[in-house]
Parts: structure tokens; C-alpha cells; sequence
């Protein structure tokens, strides 16, 4: 076992975690421990653009975009946290092009913008041209940029070191600290993948910017190794997770494979149809048709094939147009996702139209924090030291619905502010002692998982769950739907408690490595779950087919979900559902064998805009 | 070691119809060095039962998945984004989720290799400290002078054209790891930091090209590239590395360096 001391250690380094490190390491002394060499983090998949009101080819102002944000997550936006977002974007952009990010340029030299969705100008009259981009690999060139900046400032990094555990200077899991009290973030545990050696980092201040967790579902545009941890590792030690049941599918993944395909298509132009070749998005969203937020547009596509208007020998996706688009303008503005639909599908998108349909993209909800990055412990208290930003947080800027290129912008902008803070806190804090075993737990899950003789394969747990969640917790939700899903699940995680891997070796274990993800994927799979169970409404990415309109009466609140011990009670089952008065909405309760899963809420924060209508 | 997974619908995109599939074997060039084979590398053999549309990332994930779990290898975003899981593949640098199975033959057995170069740690994972290293070397970052502009720079969209091919480098290795300087020399920058060098040079709002073409100048540096075009045709990204070596060169005869 190694020992590190830092002043800032930030565990993530996709978008978030090294637009931190820019700031932090400037500042204090930090590391970056990252799962992942830098470079093969998933912001690099991004594709579109990352809005910013720079008004450099048509008018537009932070405002418009703040509106758009809130409408966009349905109203369960946090709107002190948009407007900071919206307004901080423009610096964010800048930032990246000081530092040498090569956006595509206007015929003056300026940075150019393009359409997206949800994006409009002056409160929903039109598209507007908003989002920075260089062709359609604006994440690629995001992550690149940070990465090069970090080599320019000599940022130091743990490669391949697996974060496993979050050291708290109080047990916050068993629910008993009262609120008020401080509770400090002193350190974490990693697993070294190339030796399998476990380094314990003590801190000041810790970073979470661990991303998404898509590999809940089947069918994902999100890389393999989004499984969650950062979320999951915060859950298992008391914390809460915000808004975890709005999860965004995102409209055109390629069928069948759910690799993306941007928004940005739709930008440059292109159209979705139906196996009539009707543009059926004019029929639900009559201003900005094809550019309506992704929610809709994922629904809308859903409901085309449900209703047997679907493409293809099995009725089953849907078209996405680019056949009326010049060559050259394709070439020019979208070439990595044309070549993904020649590559993986073999089709020619000049003259043929992509087979499409939603694909998990992206969680709205996580580790709930404040607009400094600070991490919460309920809806008020923040842990010191700990701070989290990027997708694995939930600010909330994005609500119950993400607008596309938010996701860019939301890991600069609170990428940045978690640094800053992160560093100034160290500069004020001391070292707190780590308790003499910090790493116990973490060394003896690993051995007993490692060395478990014969049991069931990590994949065909993996598999059954991921299958029950595209079934059964996708576009459209029911509480039948949830209900079996959420069974399926709890049989999964007794499982889980048997199942072995054949790697036993202490070596770059891939095998270990999946299984100890399989363990976070299902413990976050089981709150999304419970959260949707819990939403008796529609609103943004969640969409109960029983209960299908937003009810702000009862539910214009953030859920918070907190995992907590059984005391006494019996294990294995559901509170008795009273009826919803804003009382009781979230007063739900889960048990399961060894802990319970308890439902609560949080204000949202109002501002500027009072709730209205959502249409697009 | 010969296994055989049958009949199994894994990895079947319910999308798409039907999908024919079909039996190939695939050949994994094995290091387990805690295992009883020691320090030698072996040769394990599967046959499997895959899809058209299935790539050879899927193959590894069936073997791993359902056969054996100690195979090992680095992948995932697994759309030739992320740049983990170049391999050598039928003897040719390829990225395993960027390569359909269907496109390579499946009636002759399909090898797997780590990519050369670089020193094997398990199975198909090699050490890319080495190959980061030569990254850095050619400071990879905006190098300019002044104070920062309060507004972005001005480039224009023909001056942002002129680099556009090499800011697609996702850092995977394919290039370098298929050169065969670089495999004779350990020391030979490779063709991946010369492209990200290439990057700058020719960025109009970057001031370090003369620092940068220094570095290449050096006897380990772009003279060593003997144009074997081995590179552009390993490139995923479709980058023409051979091109932008040739464009550094030139920029070092122009500049008298």
C-alpha cells in the first residue's frame, strides 16, 4: 500500500475533471487520478457544439439562453445556477480559444455558431445560431485542449488508478449525524490497475468528476467504462444522489448499435421521418419541428413506432434525412458522424437516410452540489472539502431535460468553479487525520471478490440488467414497468453477491474491474429506479405513460434519494403509497435485504421565470 | 487452448432485421506473465459465432464475457473515438471497434497482436508512457506571446483549414506503432507527435513553431522518417501523417533550421 498527500486530488479526468486541474494546480498542489489515460475520457464522444450567447453572427444575449436552459429542463431547473451557467459561457468559450482550441471560424475570423436544439432567440420565436463548434467533434477537440494545457502545466496525473472508495470524517451512511454539523472529506481510495497495488490519497479538497453512468441501459452512446462509480461510491457512503429518474435519450443514435449521432445533423439541416417519409416532428413541435428539445424529439420518434410508422424490415427506427444536403457541406460540418453511419451501418448518408432511434445519453441527476461545486449532504449542508462538477453532479442546471451542448459547457464552466474553490479551501484548510484503516474496507471487497471461486459471470448479470432497463425504464415508463423492473433488479443484486471472476491475477485485472463496476451500475440502476417509481408525473426525460402531465403541485421538487440501514424493520419491500398531496410525494421508502432506500426532496430554485406551458 | 461459443444471440442488434451471421476463428497473441506460461507469449485460438454487424471489439468482448475472463485488452468509448484499442490486426494497425468483422475475411482465422513498439504488460495492453512521452516532447499546447486578447483571436476559416487534418489525432498509436523506425529505434519521435507538432506549426495563432521545429530537427526527429507510408494507412482517423511529416520537413528546410 502507497501513501500520497495532496492538497486537491480530483478523481475524473474527462472535461470537468481537467478544466479543474487548470485551475487547481495553478493555485495548490494537485493530482488527477483518472481511470482512464486523459485523452480516452468520454467528453472526447461529444459531438455538436457548446452554446454561448457571443453573438458573433446573429443576435443573442446570455438571457435568451438562461430561458431556454430553464424551459428546457422543464422548470426543475435550479435558475440561479442556469443564469450563472449562461453567463459564464461566454467566458468559458473564450477561455478554450485562448488556450488554442480550433473552433470553426466565420468568413471574418470570428469563432462561428450554428443551430441546436431548444436553442432559440428571444424566449422561443426561432432557432438560433448559438453553439461554438469545430466540425462534430467539438468534445474531441474540447478534451484535446485541456489535455494539452495540462502537459503545458505540468499537471500530474495517476493513470489507470481506479478510484474505490471516498474517506468522510463522519459516518454519514447510517443517517444518524445531525444536520448543521461539519463533515469533512479527507481522502480516497485507489486501485493501481497495472499492479493492482491500493494507494490511499489524503486531501484537503477532492474533486468528483467521475461523468455518467449509461451503461445502465442496453442500448447507450456512452463508452464502456461509464458505469457510474463517482455516483455510486457517493451513495454507498451516506450521500445523497439528486434527480436521479431523468435520464436523457438522446433522439438519433445510430438503430440497433446506439452509437450518436449529433444533434448538429439536425442543425446543418437535417430531417427525421417516418416510413412515409412524413417529417412527423412538424405534428409535435410545429415552430422549431426538428429542433424541439431531446426529450421530445426521443418521445415524438417513440410514438412513430409505436403507432407501426416506423423504418426498416421490423418497423422499428426511424429516418434521419441529410439526402437534400450538399456533400461538401456535410464533408465540412459533419464528417465523423457520416463516416460512423458508412463504417457501422453501411449506409451512404448523401444519398441514403440513417436508421435512427433514442439511445441512453446522458444523467440529468448525481451528486447533488451548490454553484460552487460544493457537495451537499442533504438540501443544505455541504460536506467541506468535497466539491463535484460535470455530469456525475447535479447543479441542477439541466433539470429534468439537458439541452444539447449544456453538457459542454456545464464541465468548463463548473469544471472551473470546482477547481477555483477546490484550491482556495486547501489554501485554508488543514490535513485531517485519515483513520488508521482508511483502506480495509476497499482491500478486503477486492480480495473477496477477486478470489471467489466458481460463481455467476459478471457479463450475464450485467446483460439481464441492462435488458431490463431498456425495457422497462426507457422513453416511456408505467408503474407495472418500473415495478417488474426494480423486482428484476433486486434479484440481480443478490446475484451480483455471487458472482466471480476468472482473472485472479493482480495484474491490469479487466475482469476485477468489471465486476466492481457491475456493482455501481446496479446500485445506481436501483435509485433511478425507485426515484422514477417515486414521480407520479411526466416532466422533461421521465415520462409515465400513467400519469402523463406535469404536476407542479406536488412535484416541482428535486428528489433526493439517500441510502440508509435497516433498523429492525423487515427487509424486501415498498411503503404503503398514500395519496399524493405535496406532503407525501416524497415520502417513499425501499427495503432490501441489508439497507433501505429512503426518498426526499429539494426546493428548486425560482428566479426569473414562473413555470408555464412547454411548447416548442 | 481452443474454445467454441455456438449459437449464441449475443451481441444481435434487434434493430436491423435479419442479420446473417457466421463461424470464425480468431487467433489472440497471449501474455499472462502471472500465469504458468511465464514470460512467454503464446498463441490462444476461438471459434465463434458473430454477426455482420459485429466489429472485433465485439469478438474480445465474447471471448472475455463468456469464455475467459482473463483476456485482456483496453477499450471504450467503442466507436473510434477514444483511441484505446488499436491492435494489430491481420498483421495491420487497426482500431478493434472501428473494425468490422465481415470486412477481414472470415474464412481464414482472424489474428490479434498487441501493437509493436511498445512493451507488452498483459495480452494486448502495452505500456503508452513512451509513446506520451514523445508527445510531450514537441510541446503539444498554444504557444504565444503578448497579452491574452479580450476576444477570441482572428483566424480565418482558410488559416483554420490548414491544420484541420491533424487536429483529428486521437492519440491512439496506430501510426507510431506501425513504423518501422520506430520499432528498430525506441528513440524515433514516431509519426503521432510529429502530427500533433504539425498541429501548431501550422495554427496561425501559434508563436512556438521555431521551439517545436528545434525539437524535430534533433537526430531522434523527423529525418528519421524514411516515408514507408506505413502510418497514413494505419491511421483510423484517415489522417495523411505521411503528408504533414512531409509539410514539418519542408517547414524546416524553409525556416534554414
Amino acid at each position: 500500500m502507497q501513501f500520497h498527500q495532496y492538497d486537491v486530488v480530483i478523481v475524473g479526468a474527462g472535461g470537468a475533471g481537467m478544466r479543474a486541474a487548470l485551475e487547481a494546480s495553478s493555485e495548490a498542489r494537485t493530482a488527477v487520478i483518472s481511470k482512464l489515460y486523459p485523452t480516452r475520457s468520454h467528453t472526447g464522444a461529444a459531438q455538436g457544439g457548446m452554446c454561448a450567447a457571443l453573438a458573433n453572427v446573429e443576435e443573442d444575449n446570455w438571457e435568451w439562453h438562461t430561458f431556454d436552459t430553464v424551459k428546457g429542463g422543464d422548470y426543475l431547473v435550479d435558475q440561479d445556477a442556469a443564469e450563472i451557467m449562461a453567463k459564464e459561457a461566454i467566458d468559458a468559450v473564450l477561455d478554450l480559444e485562448r488556450m488554442g482550441l480550433p473552433f470553426n471560424r466565420t468568413p471574418e475570423g470570428k469563432i462561428d455558431q450554428r443551430r441546436f436544439g431548444g436553442h432559440t432567440r428571444n424566449h422561443g420565436e426561432a432557432a438560433v445560431r448559438r453553439a461554438c463548434y469545430a466540425a462534430d467533434r467539438t468534445g474531441h477537440m474540447i478534451l484535446q485542449t485541456l489535455y494539452q494545457n495540462c502537459v503545458k502545466q505540468d499537471v500530474e496525473f495517476f493513470n489507470e488508478f481506479y478510484v474505490l472508495d471516498l474517506i468522510v470524517d463522519h459516518d454519514l451512511s447510517a443517517g444518524h449525524v445531525p444536520d448543521g454539523e461539519e463533515v469533512n472529506a479527507t481522502g480516497v481510495v485507489a486501485y493501481d490497475l497495472a499492479t493492482g497495488e491500493i494507494h490511499v490519497f489524503q486531501a484537503k479538497s477532492i474533486v468528483f468528476a467521475t461523468g455518467g453512468a449509461g451503461k445502465i441501459f442496453k442500448t447507450t452512446s456512452n463508452a464502456h467504462t461509464l458505469t457510474g462509480d463517482g455516483m455510486a461510491l457517493a451513495l454507498r457512503r451516506g450521500l445523497p444522489l439528486e434527480d436521479m429518474e431523468f435520464f436523457q435519450f438522446h433522439p438519433t443514435g445510430l438503430a440497433g448499435l446506439g452509437i450518436l449521432l449529433s444533434e448538429a445533423a439536425r442543425g446543418e439541416g437535417g430531417i427525421l421521418r417516418n416510413s412515409n417519409g412524413e417529417r412527423f416532428m412538424e405534428r409535435y413541435a410545429p415552430t422549431i419541428k426538428d429542433l424541439a428539445p431531446r426529450d421530445i424529439v426521443a418521445r415524438s420518434m417513440a410514438n412513430e413506432v409505436r403507432e407501426g410508422r416506423g423504418a426498416g424490415p421490423n418497423k422499428d427506427y426511424v429516418l434521419l434525412d441529410l439526402t437534400h444536403l450538399e456533400p461538401a457541406h456535410i464533408d465540412a460540418k459533419l464528417p465523423d458522424i457520416t463516416e460512423f453511419a458508412r463504417t457501422y451501418l453501411g449506409i451512404e448518408p448523401y444519398t441514403e437516410p440513417v436508421p435512427v432511434y433514442p439511445t441512453a445519453h446522458y444523467a440529468m441527476g448525481g451528486i447533488p452540489t451548490n454553484v460552487t461545486a460544493e457537495v451537499l449532504r442533504n438540501s443544505d449542508d455541504v460536506v467541506k472539502g468535497l466539491y463535484a462538477a460535470g455530469e456525475v453532479a447535479c447543479v441542477s442546471v439541466h433539470g429534468s431535460n439537458r439541452l444539447g451542448t449544456n453538457s459542454l459547457l456545464d464541465i468548463n464552466v463548473f469544471g472551473k468553479r470546482a477547481g477555483r474553490a477546490a484550491a482556495a479551501y486547501a489554501k485554508t484548510a488543514e490535513f485531517k487525520d485519515l483513520p488508521e484503516n482508511a483502506a480495509e474496507r476497499t482491500i478486503a471487497q477486492l480480495e473477496e471478490l477477486r478470489t471467489r471461486p466458481d460463481g455467476e459471470r459478471v457479463s450475464d448479470v450485467r446483460k439481464a440488467l441492462q435488458e431490463t432497463m431498456d425495457a422497462n425504464a426507457q422513453v416511456f415508463r408505467t408503474q407495472e414497468s418500473l415495478e417488474q423492473c426494480l423486482a428484476d433488479i433486486r434479484v440481480l443484486q443478490e446475484r451480483y453477491k455471487n458472482v466471480s471472476v476468472q482473472d485472479k491475477g493482480k495484474m491490469f485485472n479487466t475482469d476485477l474491474l468489471e465486476a466492481l463496476e457491475l456493482g455501481f451500475l446496479l446500485d445506481i440502476a436501483e435509485v433511478t429506479v425507485i426515484a422514477a417509481l417515486n414521480r407520479k408525473e411526466s416532466r422533461g426525460g421521465h415520462f409515465r405513460e400513467d400519469y402523463p402531465d406535469r404536476d407542479d403541485a406536488n412535484y416541482m421538487r428535486h428528489t433526493m434519494v439517500y441510502r440508509r440501514p435497516l433498523e429492525g424493520a423487515e427487509g424486501n419491500h415498498e411503503s404503503v403509497e398514500a395519496d399524493i398531496t405535496p406532503d407525501t410525494a416524497f415520502a417513499h421508502v425501499s427495503e432490501f435485504d441489508t439497507y433501505k432506500v429512503v426518498i426526499g426532496s429539494k426546493p428548486v430554485v425560482q428566479t426569473r421565470y414562473e413555470p408555464m406551458e412547454r411548447k416548442y | 487452448m481452443t474454445a467454441t461459443l455456438e449459437n449464441s444471440t449475443a451481441g444481435a442488434p434487434s434493430a436491423a432485421g435479419e442479420i446473417p451471421s457466421f463461424d470464425v476463428t480468431i487467433k489472440v497473441r497471449r501474455y499472462l506473465p502471472e500465469s504458468s506460461h511465464g514470460d512467454e507469449a503464446y498463441w490462444d485460438e476461438y471459434k465463434l459465432t458473430m454477426y455482420g454487424t459485429d466489429r472485433v471489439l465485439d469478438a474480445l468482448h465474447k471471448i472475455k464475457w463468456e469464455n475467459d475472463g482473463s483476456l485482456t485488452f483496453r477499450r471504450s468509448c467503442a466507436h473510434g473515438i477514444c483511441g484505446s484499442d488499436a491492435m494489430r490486426i491481420n498483421g495491420r494497425n487497426r482500431l478493434a471497434c472501428k473494425t468490422l468483422l465481415k470486412d477481414l475475411n472470415p474464412n481464414k482465422p482472424i489474428t490479434i497482436e498487441p501493437i509493436k513498439g511498445l512493451p507488452v504488460i498483459k495480452d494486448l495492453v502495452v505500456d503508452m508512457e513512451p509513446f506520451f512521452a514523445s508527445y510531450r516532447e514537441i510541446m503539444p499546447f498554444l504557444i504565444t506571446s503578448g497579452n491574452q486578447p479580450s476576444r477570441e483571436r482572428i483566424q480565418s476559416a482558410e488559416q483554420r483549414e490548414r491544420f484541420d487534418d491533424t487536429t483529428k489525432c486521437i492519440l491512439c498509436a496506430a501510426c507510431t506503432s506501425s513504423c518501422p523506425v520506430f520499432w528498430t529505434d525506441g528513440q524515433y519521435f514516431g509519426p503521432a507527435a510529429i502530427v500533433n507538432a504539425h498541429r501548431f506549426i501550422f495554427d496561425s495563432r501559434d508563436e512556438g513553431a521555431t521551439q517545436r521545429l528545434e525539437v524535430l530537427n534533433d537526430k531522434e526527429g523527423v529525418w528519421r522518417c524514411r516515408t514507408t507510408f506505413n502510418c497514413t494507412e494505419a491511421c483510423p482517423r484517415g489522417i495523411e501523417v505521411t503528408k504533414a511529416i512531409q509539410e514539418v520537413k519542408q517547414a524546416m528546410i524553409r525556416r534554414a533550421i
